[in-house]
């Protein structure tokens, strides 16, 4: 099986656009965490790293996953691999 | 209701659109019905319903309506058996996964460990969110696009055979028992506080509604039992945080306000800190950890003085001809002192630690908002204690995560979406319907903190709250509050509370009324039986599916394959009722395990397998066997109970690597599987040119060959 040119295309655009949201989550989860003690100013109440613990990090995950989904299910299209329904 | 589980196979996307419409208009009446049910309970209560009706009226109706709708959908096709027919909508099946993923742990422990450890118990927050990065961007899509059953059926086509496959089953069976027995356990707990039935029959009685569902309808009855519990647990859970917040800020957003109330609650620290009679309090616990470190140092002395003082006791109150009850109680304490010097010493022991770890500030709570223990700028010992508890919350969330992403009843949800984009679309939910209950539950432990920092503390004992002594009377483990300095105050310190009934407590810390205990108790059960559903059928599939049909007998007919299967789902549910109803010590650190399981069995084998097409047969199954050898051989030498299980006897220092806890092992399991993975991958012959087109086949959500 040869897939073609547009095939190679489709999946190094999904290598990136899931290296570039991973970056991301490592950011917001690991990053942020390792210098809590240091990102203690107030944000709206909260501690920063605290809030992120608690409330930040959780709404930049879903955001990742819901712009993961719509980018995909455009690029599908886009380079026709998507489903026929 | 029942013409909607019987809906064809057909999957042309006019019939789709009205299944998903009639799938709305079911479930919309169902939550609407529910919380009609609540309100006329609600009106009920208020006329005289005595508690314990409502506590029966709750379980009766809600696991006859479980039981209800397995009933309804029951099945003996093989593709809505495992895979509920591969048309459930993504926000149906997001909702499903919702349920099956927040376990009782989830729902009832949670918010309590965050409640008892501040910042530390985010990690499970973080952790178990985090991890559906994990699955929408390295599995759900193709897991869905490979569109088999099972995970061991993708390491059985992927690796090429059957020692992967059989490896697989291990992992699968291994994780999901050790699991299921915590949730079976947390029925029984939920059934006996509803119900006042004994323990073992509590769990027998919640089996039996889990059973009746998946026994008859496998995954599509336990698909849309799930939906059905979702409603109910997200309801009772955000009801009284709701209601709390109302009480304390005037605003009903907890989530949005909370950040204030921690403000409150770190200023009261401070106070409770310098409180001189909480110190009083620390000073009396340090003082008896000190009598007990005493004893230790003279054993056969203090057991003769204990004689001699308890003896003592008992012959002056039969003197003075004292109440029988406290003769009694006197005799008593005479007959329960250690008779042997081995006995003696362990009760010492216990004696000390359990009194030096009440003697600090705060009950042992760390300050709420203070990240890691120890300071980076103090002293050696502080910059140590620092570092350590900063890389072992840091470890904590990397095995979550990646155990998250990893665990057989959550991926196999994926399998039952009706194409890739839905799967996709279906993590977002799952995720969404997850994160409503998630983010609320730091928001319950402080406001919980604040009540109980700013309402009980400093009331006199006679005054305390019913629901203190309620607690206490189901089981003093939970919770018991003693005047230690014999001021007739309550005290932050006299007070030792468990996690696990923070939220089952917190309708009544906030004064609603009793329905709204039992609604959530019905919550935290349904969180427990949606998860105990999924775990089931997943062990009774690996072993009718993956062993039995792809390994033993691959000519069995479909409906022999499905009746081995449900008949495998009872013996197992039994097995585990029975492991459950032994109350295992480690429970906690049963669920916990595994996860990091999981992380090293098989996290490296799926992503490796999906992006890295030179990935072997040899270095799948040797990377699974090392991931999940190391990780068990880590716990089995740090943790207590596995130690004592296998007769470990060198010091735990030496076995411990890097100051990480057993609880987070998989952080060693799972670079070791996928460094395994690697190297043997590249010493041995790469998979056959159909195994590779297998993985571009799995891709691609449709290649379209030929037209492209």
């Amino acid at each position: 099986m040869q897939v073609s040119e547009r095939h190679r295309q489709y999946w190094q655009k999904n290598l990136r656009i899931t290296g570039i949201l991973l970056a991301i989550w490592f950011v917001v989860t690991f990053v942020v965490g390792y210098w809590a003690r240091d990102l203690n100013f107030t944000f709206f109440g909260w501690p920063f790293s605290v809030w992120m613990g608690g409330q930040g990090a959780l709404i930049v995950y879903c955001v990742i996953i819901w712009y993961y989904a719509r980018y995909m299910n455009k690029l599908d299209i886009e380079h026709n691999v998507h489903e026929e329904d | 209701m029942a013409g909607m589980f019987e809906h064809g196979a057909k999957t042309d996307s006019a019939s789709t659109a009205s299944f998903k419409s009639q799938l709305n208009k079911v479930y919309s009446w169902y939550a609407g019905g529910f919380i009609g049910f609540v309100l006329v309970l609600a009106v009920l209560e208020q006329m005289g319903l005595p508690k314990s009706w409502i506590g029966f009226i709750f379980l009766l109706a809600t696991v006859g309506l479980y039981a209800g709708i397995g009933i309804m959908s029951r099945t003996t096709d093989a593709a809505e058996y495992y895979v509920a027919g591969r048309r459930v909508p993504a926000l149906y099946n997001g909702m499903a996964t919702g349920a099956d993923w927040m376990s009782a742990a989830s729902f009832i422990g949670m918010a309590g460990t965050v409640y008892l450890t501040g910042y530390g118990g985010l990690a499970f927050i973080m952790g178990w969110t985090g991890g559906y990065c994990l699955v929408a961007l390295f599995l759900a899509p193709y897991m869905r696009k490979f569109g088999q059953f099972t995970i061991p059926d993708f390491l059985g086509a992927r690796f090429e055979g059957n020692l992967p496959r059989f490896i697989g089953i291990i992992g699968a069976i291994l994780c999901s028992f050790t699991y299921v027995v915590a949730q079976i356990y947390g029925v029984g707990l939920i059934t006996t506080r509803l119900t006042g039935f004994a323990f073992e029959i509590g769990i027998f009685v919640g089996l039996g509604g889990i059973l009746v569902c998946s026994f008859l309808g496998g995954m599509r009855a336990v698909t849309w039992t799930q939906v059905a519990q979702y409603i109910i647990l997200i309801v009772a859970y955000m009801v009284p945080v709701v209601w709390l917040s109302i009480k304390q800020t005037g605003v009903p957003i907890p989530q949005a306000i909370y950040g204030y109330q921690l403000q409150k609650v770190t200023e009261r620290e401070n106070q409770l800190k310098k409180d001189p009679k909480e110190n009083e309090v620390i000073a009396i616990f340090k003082e008896r950890a000190a009598a007990a470190d005493a004893k230790l140092k003279d054993v056969p002395g203090a057991m003769a003085a204990d004689l001699a003082a308890a003896q003592k006791k008992l012959d002056d109150l039969k003197a003075a001809n004292g109440p029988a009850a406290d003769i009694q109680a006197a005799e008593k304490t005479l007959a329960g002192l250690p008779k042997t010097a081995e006995d003696a010493k362990k009760a010492y022991t216990a004696a000390k630690t359990s009194n030096a770890a009440r003697a600090v500030p705060l009950a042992g709570m760390p300050p709420h908002a203070q990240q890691f223990a120890g300071d980076p700028n103090g002293d050696a010992k502080a910059k140590d204690a620092f570092d350590t508890s900063r890389r072992n919350f840091l470890a904590l969330i990397f095995c979550l995560m990646v155990g998250t992403a990893a665990l057989p009843h959550i991926l196999m949800r994926y399998y039952t979406t009706p194409s890739v984009k839905e799967a996709r679309d279906s993590v977002t939910w799952s995720l969404f319907f997850i994160f409503l209950l998630y983010f609320t539950a730091p928001a319950l432990a402080v406001l919980v903190k604040y009540e109980v920092f700013n309402v009980l503390v400093g009331t006199p004992f006679d005054k305390l709250p019913a629901w203190i002594n309620n607690w206490a009377r189901v089981d003093p483990a939970l919770l018991s509050v003693t005047d230690i300095n014999k001021d007739g105050i309550f005290q932050l310190g006299e007070m030792r509370i468990s996690g696990d009934i923070i939220v089952l407590a917190t309708p009544e810390i906030g004064g609603l009324p009793y329905v709204v205990s039992g609604m959530v108790a019905a919550g935290g059960l349904a969180a427990a039986l949606s998860t105990a559903d999924g775990l089931l059928l997943t062990i009774a599939n690996a072993l009718s599916h993956d062993l039995y049909y792809k390994m033993i007998d691959p000519n069995a007919p479909t409906a022999r394959r499905v009746s081995i299967s449900k008949a495998l789902l009872v013996v197992v549910a039994l097995a585990a009722a029975g492991v459950a109803a032994q109350k295992p010590a480690d429970i906690l650190f049963l669920v916990s395990a595994a996860f990091s399981f999981a992380a090293a069995t098989f996290f490296p084998p799926l992503v490796l397998g999906i992006f890295w097409k030179r990935a072997n047969r040899w270095g799948a199954s040797l990377g699974m066997v090392a991931g999940l050898g190391t990780t068990f051989y880590y716990m089995a030498t740090t943790q207590p109970w596995l130690r004592g299980v296998f007769g470990v006897t060198s010091p735990i220092a030496d076995n411990i690597w890097w100051g990480i806890l057993p609880i987070s092992a998989g952080l060693f399991g799972v670079p070791i599987g996928i460094v395994t993975i690697i190297v043997v991958s590249l010493l041995t012959p790469p998979p056959s040119p159909a195994t590779q087109e297998l993985v571009e086949h799995v891709r691609y959500p449709d290649l379209k060959l030929g037209t492209a």
